[in-house]
């Protein structure tokens, strides 16, 4: 595998040109910024010129002296000091002011990512600088076994098919896997003709009932006393929010030990896009079809996430494709957690078929939902409560977002309106509870005998003695 | 014989970058890149400060050993081409042996043109091109007081600016009436100039040099100029310009003008010969004609293509045309230039000289040229701004207030 390379990420939307970051630049390089914020076209609108750590630099091209090269572990353009002879002919190759004069002392200075640990982001405020990390992803898990068989029969541009690879890499091969109905069964990683399409044990259980089978297969690995195999699900939306809802409620009511991902497409899409209980108000589906009277789903989803929390999981958490650092450091959290007790990640996952996405937008799709709110990324522990993972601040109007998405093709002002006010009462609600107030005190720890949520738990070595017990 | 898909004739910035472009493109079809020199690649542009001592020659070196075996591409120094046979396709040394190819590239740069000036054969002079050269003026500055350097260009400039700080008594003779012509106006050249007489150079502009002849039984010499000055030098260094080394390619067949002609895709007129680089005449981006522009920018972007072209690479671009860019210090001051930054006639000139000066050129609203001096700018971001002929009509206040962060602002929105 080739290296992929970290970098710093610049989204103008967000930039209200405080100058923060060039400020941090300047006092962490103890000299001139190495990015320049200016105005833009309009007011309130800003630009950034920063080192691109370019794939082909222009700048070490017309280097004489050979002080600039790029590092292939990191990625970054460096500069070394005592070969350059301070012609500034690099100035000339860079066509996007990354590389410039510091007046101080008269010689270049340029971006160096700060190992890894860039200053400027850290103090950006809004969230227009990010540091991407998706390189280093890539580097880790690229090489490793993808543990579904390469021609499952997704859609053109599947996002759940992204999950599913990206997660079973993840994971590995110490896994049981529940697949139940769905999209995810249904492109074939359950296998045809006594074949699987899956490299771990999977099973095929039925919409209602994955959240038990996987507690008595998790009881089973406790008892033989492998503690060491992830009892998992990747189910849909409809498996999990409607018709399995009360297998799912339940294991997480008794805090079974187990990993459930739902991968949420928003409706039944496997069997030709039905409505679902997650999917959202004015929705297209072959249910909530759109004419001269209906115009497309008359209710809101329902947010389970949230109702997952109520159940005080061990862990809880959303996530989304269009931000894979954050998807990986959860799906790492998640997996942990699932020894101890209930873990729940929820994938918003975009249906370029279901919702008329053209495959090569769906990542796009992916973060505009996020950029937008429609969707928002957290996470909760019953330890911490709910915490943002990504600042709902400083958010795009819900329009940018359905304007993309084919299914939302036929809204009105006033279902916009209503789309744009849910969103709304829904992030607000969601700061109330990840408020900077402390959490809510976790239950202590109830008489012997008793049975709580292993999430309730404060101590995780008695609760490591119950799994024992188990 | 010895043989080679891809016989790279020359060993700097355009030969190395063609190296890299069919690398991308071809891993594996057999290379070889010679060259006269006795070392691995270096930039001419790094001479002076090897003359300076600022750089080690041990230290100059663009690429060590293990890039050309990485790159599977046999470096062969000290072979100094000697002709072309296009025909049968083989190049013939210096030393008597021939390189077979199926892919040329004639990179073989410039050398000093020495002017015609009645006894330069009967004296001792320098020129600024090898690192032999630079070595060698290094050690010669150590035991001499008085040099003359005929030439007030980048290499002229330079090296007067090096000794001057070694603590010898330098004069430059230029013939025109300004200091790094065509690259700077007038006002700019003045800051220049000044900075040279303040550091005790005396500068003879609009001088010309009608003979020398050697003294002290050839330790030193004498430099006539046409107004019956004397100049005496203990060290004469010409710095009149380069012209491309073409000399081996006579009866080739190869069309070759000033330097090599080449079309916007760096062939020339034979079949399976490119050129690029210092040796290369192609398109002028101003006057779409052909003319030498001899600069690392031009020498990369030309090497590239030519490699492109030579691995029969698709994303092959067509060269938009040579911007000649200047970026030059002096006694640690910053003077930039790109494009037709002297220009001045049926073009919009916009000075501003408070503190640093700068002179923005526009044309149609539309940057063409822009220099400074002791206010730098990025040179880059006004190259591509002059290359895509971006339109500033919006913008013309701003930018004429504020160049380098309108220049910025611009780069940005063109890059999202």
């Amino acid at each position: 595998m080739g290296a992929a390379f970290d970098t710093i990420a610049f989204k103008g939307s967000l930039c209200d040109g405080c100058g923060d970051c060039m400020t941090a630049c300047s006092s962490a390089k103890k000299g001139a910024s190495r990015l320049s914020i200016v105005p833009g076209a309009s007011e309130k609108v800003f630009e950034l010129a920063i080192c691109r750590q370019c794939g082909d630099p222009k700048c070490a091209m017309v280097c004489p002296s050979g002080a600039l090269a790029k590092d292939g572990g990191s990625g970054v353009i460096g500069w070394d000091a005592d070969k350059c002879i301070d012609c500034l002919l690099c100035t000339a190759g860079c066509a996007y002011g990354g590389i410039a004069v510091d007046p101080g002392i008269s010689r270049v200075a340029k971006c160096d990512m700060c190992d890894g640990d860039p200053a400027c982001v850290k103090s950006c405020p809004t969230g227009a600088l990010e540091y991407r990390k998706a390189g280093s992803i890539y580097n880790e898990y690229g090489g490793k076994e993808d543990l579904f068989v390469p021609g499952l029969s997704g859609c053109l541009g599947c996002n759940s098919e992204l999950i599913m690879r990206h997660t079973m890499r993840k994971i590995g091969r110490n896994s049981v896997l529940a697949t139940p109905p769905g999209c995810i069964p249904g492109m074939g990683s359950v296998g045809y003709n006594g074949k699987t399409g899956t490299k771990v044990p999977v099973f095929h259980p039925l919409l209602t009932n994955t959240a038990s089978m996987l507690a008595g297969i998790r009881r089973h690995y406790d008892r033989i006393g492998r503690k060491d195999i992830v009892v998992m699900a990747l189910a849909g939306d409809g498996g999990t929010a409607d018709c399995g809802f009360h297998a799912v409620s339940g294991a997480a009511e008794r805090g079974d030990k187990i990993l459930y991902i739902c991968v949420d497409n928003e409706g039944y899409m496997n069997t030709g896009m039905q409505r679902s209980g997650t999917t959202p108000y004015g929705s297209w589906t072959s249910t909530t079809p759109v004419g001269e009277h209906m115009k497309g789903k008359t209710q809101d989803a329902k947010n389970l996430p949230m109702i997952m929390a109520a159940h005080k999981c061990r862990y809880v958490a959303t996530a989304s494709t269009g931000y894979m650092e954050d998807l990986y450091e959860k799906l790492d959290r998640a997996v942990e957690a699932s020894f101890e007790g209930f873990a729940y990640l929820h994938i918003y996952s975009p249906c370029p078929t279901g919702w008329r996405v053209p495959s090569s937008k769906v990542i796009e799709a992916c973060r505009m939902s996020v950029e937008s709110n429609f969707v928002t990324l957290w996470e909760y522990t019953p330890k911490t409560g709910i915490r943002f993972t990504r600042s709902p601040d400083n958010a795009l109007p819900v329009s940018a977002y359905v304007k993309m998405i084919g299914k939302y093709r036929h809204l009105s002002q006033d279902q916009l309106d209503h789309i744009q006010a849910k969103v709304d009462e829904q992030v607000a609600l969601l700061k109330v509870m990840a408020a900077d107030s402390p959490p809510p005190p976790a239950a202590h720890r109830p008489p012997a005998g008793s049975s709580t949520p292993a999430g309730g738990e404060t101590s995780q070595t008695s609760l490591r003695r119950e799994i024992s017990r188990n | 014989m010895p043989e080679a898909k891809y016989l790279l004739v020359g060993s700097s910035h355009a030969a190395l970058e063609a190296l890299r472009s069919i690398r991308h493109f071809d891993p594996d079809g057999s290379m070889a890149m010679l060259t006269r020199d006795v070392y691995r690649p270096y930039s001419p542009t790094i001479l002076p400060y090897v003359v300076s001592g600022r750089s080690k020659p041990a230290a100059v070196m663009l690429r060590d050993e293990a890039f050309f075996e990485a790159n599977n591409c046999a470096f062969v120094p000290e072979a100094v081409a000697q002709s072309l046979d296009a025909k049968a396709r083989t190049v013939r040394l210096e030393n008597g042996e021939s390189w077979r190819y199926e892919r040329l590239l004639i990179a073989t740069g410039a050398a000093p043109a020495i002017p015609p000036v009645k006894g330069i054969d009967d004296v001792r002079f320098h020129v600024l091109r090898s690192l032999e050269d630079a070595t060698g003026l290094r050690s010669a500055m150590g035991s001499s007081r008085h040099a003359v350097v005929l030439g007030a260009g980048l290499v002229g400039l330079h090296a007067a600016e090096n000794m001057a700080e070694a603590g010898l008594k330098v004069s430059v003779v230029e013939m025109q009436g300004h200091v790094l012509p065509g690259y700077f106006d007038a006002k700019a050249s003045e800051r220049i100039e000044a900075a040279f007489t303040g550091h005790g150079v005396k500068l003879y502009l609009n001088h010309k040099v009608v003979a020398v002849e050697p003294r002290d039984g050839g330790h030193s010499c004498a430099v006539h100029l046409e107004d019956g000055k004397v100049l005496q030098a203990d060290l004469l260094l010409v710095a009149t310009g380069v012209r491309p080394v073409t000399d081996w390619l006579n009866g080739s067949g190869i069309a070759v003008d000033k330097g090599v002609l080449v079309d916007e895709a760096m062939r020339t007129n034979v079949e399976g010969v490119w050129a690029a680089g210092d040796v290369a005449q192609a398109v002028d981006f101003h006057t779409g004609q052909p003319a030498l522009i001899g600069i690392i920018p031009t020498a990369v972007e030309q090497g590239r293509i030519a490699g492109q072209g030579m691995a029969d690479d698709p994303y092959v671009k067509a060269y938009p045309g040579g911007i000649p860019v200047n970026t030059y210090r002096f006694f640690g001051r910053v003077a930039l230039s790109i494009g037709q930054a002297a220009a001045s006639g049926d073009v919009e000139v916009s000075e501003h000289d408070d503190g640093g000066y700068r002179r923005v050129v526009l044309s149609d609203n539309r940057l063409v040229g822009y220099a400074s001096v002791d206010e730098p700018f990025d040179v880059g971001i006004m190259g591509e701004l002059i290359r895509r002929k971006v339109d500033l009509t919006a913008v013309k206040d701003a930018f004429i207030a504020r160049p380098v962060e309108t220049g910025r602002r611009l780069m940005s929105e063109q890059w999202r």
